[in-house]
């Protein structure tokens, strides 16, 4: 009947898990995959992480010079990041914001002068 | 009175994670047949499989189940292994063996809670997923992420163990058995949860055995049947044995899998010792040809995994079998006789992934 009284004690003079979440924020875990991004003026337009990427979340349009990732396919595998030859793709350590409409994330890359 | 009533039971139900809809035919409180229908989430991952790279893959096969996303992936890769003769790397078969120990805490943490929360031991649940969550982390600190880890590829793992890290992941499992070690006797010895589960749901060795039962299911009734006794990966260098109860009720069934995660704390203790130094991949070349069969020992149960490659980048067939798929003609052998009070304890402690067995 009292097997559970141990744990409540050891809760009551313990800080409690959890965390006042808006106010207190989570530090970012090192080596985490979090989100992609693209460093376009990098980027030589291979097409690779485009064949690579499992769920073709990935367009690559090399008239437009144009990159192109819908976030809601994309599973964070990081084959991109590897296969990159010119290693113009970045895992970022902290998560996509959450955002109010389904847009792809389109980067084009400016004309050099 | 021999009025017969129909009880549709799912597939919404406050204690069914995943869509299970069951036709309960009733007489009075008493269910005297129990008609099942599945299919509510069928995404046609087979199929999927077969218009990817082999390569590719291995991010499909982890999203047949979340819970044991690693087994997926892990017994995916060594049937490729297997197909195409890779030898991986020793350092790589225990690294396998300490992420899939961690998913197997973390599944059955989280069916402890949900279990607890099933007959509504609320606080139970909560002291339970506090603890899952330190796994949860230790997933997203060694490969970068929480649940869906991808830490497999053919020919090894994507990432290594620092020794570091090796030594924080002792530590914190030594703080999570710490804990069960004070839950336990909530499971074993409370007067009401004992009264919810002895005698519930009681599955003898033999109806067991005739049913194909597989995993802490066919365990609990006496079966000694365990797929890491065949030595995969690196179970063959460790020392253990399998977690078996007699009593077959759903008492049996939950100390098993609380015996089970102290099992798993012991055999990552035991690799973390063990460990050799080394490459943790290899390069693979070439692609898959012939057929092979791939046999884990999932949280659930055994899963199977049926291969055919046809010397091209991608697959003819991807045939998988899942524990849960096992065990549903069980759960029909079990609810006839009793009580509708007892459907939702009985449904779960099959541990039902119905995502899994409808792939």
């Amino acid at each position: 009947m009292f097997d559970m009284f141990g744990v409540i004690i050891k809760n009551l003079i313990t800080k409690p898990a959890t965390r006042r979440y808006p106010y207190e924020k989570r530090e970012d875990i090192k080596g985490t995959r979090g989100s992609i991004d693209v460093n376009i003026e990098r980027c030589i337009f291979c097409r690779l992480c485009e064949r690579k990427c499992p769920p073709d979340a990935i367009v690559v349009n090399k008239e437009e010079k144009s990159w192109e990732l819908d976030r809601y396919r994309c599973v964070i595998c990081g084959e991109c990041v590897k296969v990159c030859p010119v290693q113009c793709i970045d895992m970022n350590e902290f998560y996509a914001e959450p955002t109010f409409e389904m847009s792809k994330k389109k980067s084009v890359q400016l004309p050099k002068e | 009175m021999d009025r017969k009533t129909i009880i549709p039971f799912g597939p919404q139900h406050p204690v069914l994670p995943e869509p299970l809809h069951l036709k309960l035919v009733m007489e009075d409180e008493k269910i005297v047949e129990a008609i099942p229908a599945i299919g509510y989430v069928h995404r046609g991952l087979e199929k999927l499989t077969e218009t990817k790279e082999f390569t590719q893959n291995v991010y499909i096969v982890e999203r047949v189940c979340g819970i044991c996303s690693f087994m997926h992936a892990m017994t995916y890769c060594q049937g490729m292994e297997d197909l195409m003769e890779i030898q991986i790397p020793d350092r790589a078969r225990y690294l396998r063996v300490i992420w899939a120990e961690l998913h197997r805490i973390h599944s059955h943490l989280l069916w402890l809670g949900l279990l607890a929360d099933s007959f509504g031991f609320e606080s139970l649940f909560m002291q339970l997923w506090k603890n899952r969550e330190k796994v949860l982390d230790i997933m997203e600190e060694t490969i970068g992420s929480r649940v869906i880890i991808s830490a497999n590829i053919i020919g090894g793992t994507k990432r290594d163990l620092s020794k570091e890290m090796l030594i924080k992941i002792s530590i914190i499992i030594d703080e999570i058995a710490e804990d069960i070690k004070r839950l336990e006797p909530v499971f074993f010895n409370d007067y009401t949860v004992k009264k919810r589960l002895v005698g519930v749901g009681i599955l003898t060795g033999e109806q067991a055995y005739e049913l194909g039962t597989v995993g802490p299911m066919a365990r609990a009734s006496g079966i000694k049947q365990d797929r890491r006794m065949t030595g995969y990966a690196a179970y063959g260098e460790l020392d253990f044995e399998p977690i078996v109860e007699t009593n077959g009720d759903c008492y049996a069934r939950t100390m098993v899998r609380v015996k089970e995660i102290n099992l798993s704390i012991r055999l990552i203790k035991q690799a973390i010792a063990k460990i050799p130094a080394g490459d943790f991949s290899v390069p693979v070349k070439g692609n898959p040809t012939g057929e092979v069969i791939a046999l884990v020992e999932q949280p659930r149960g055994e899963v199977l995994y049926y291969m055919k490659g046809n010397g091209t980048k991608f697959l003819e067939r991807l045939r998988i079998r899942t524990p849960t798929f096992a065990n549903i003609p069980t759960l029909l052998k079990m609810l006839p006789g009793s009580q509708l009070a007892d459907v939702p304890v009985l449904i779960l402690t099959i541990d039902p992934c119905i995502s899994c067995t409808e792939r």
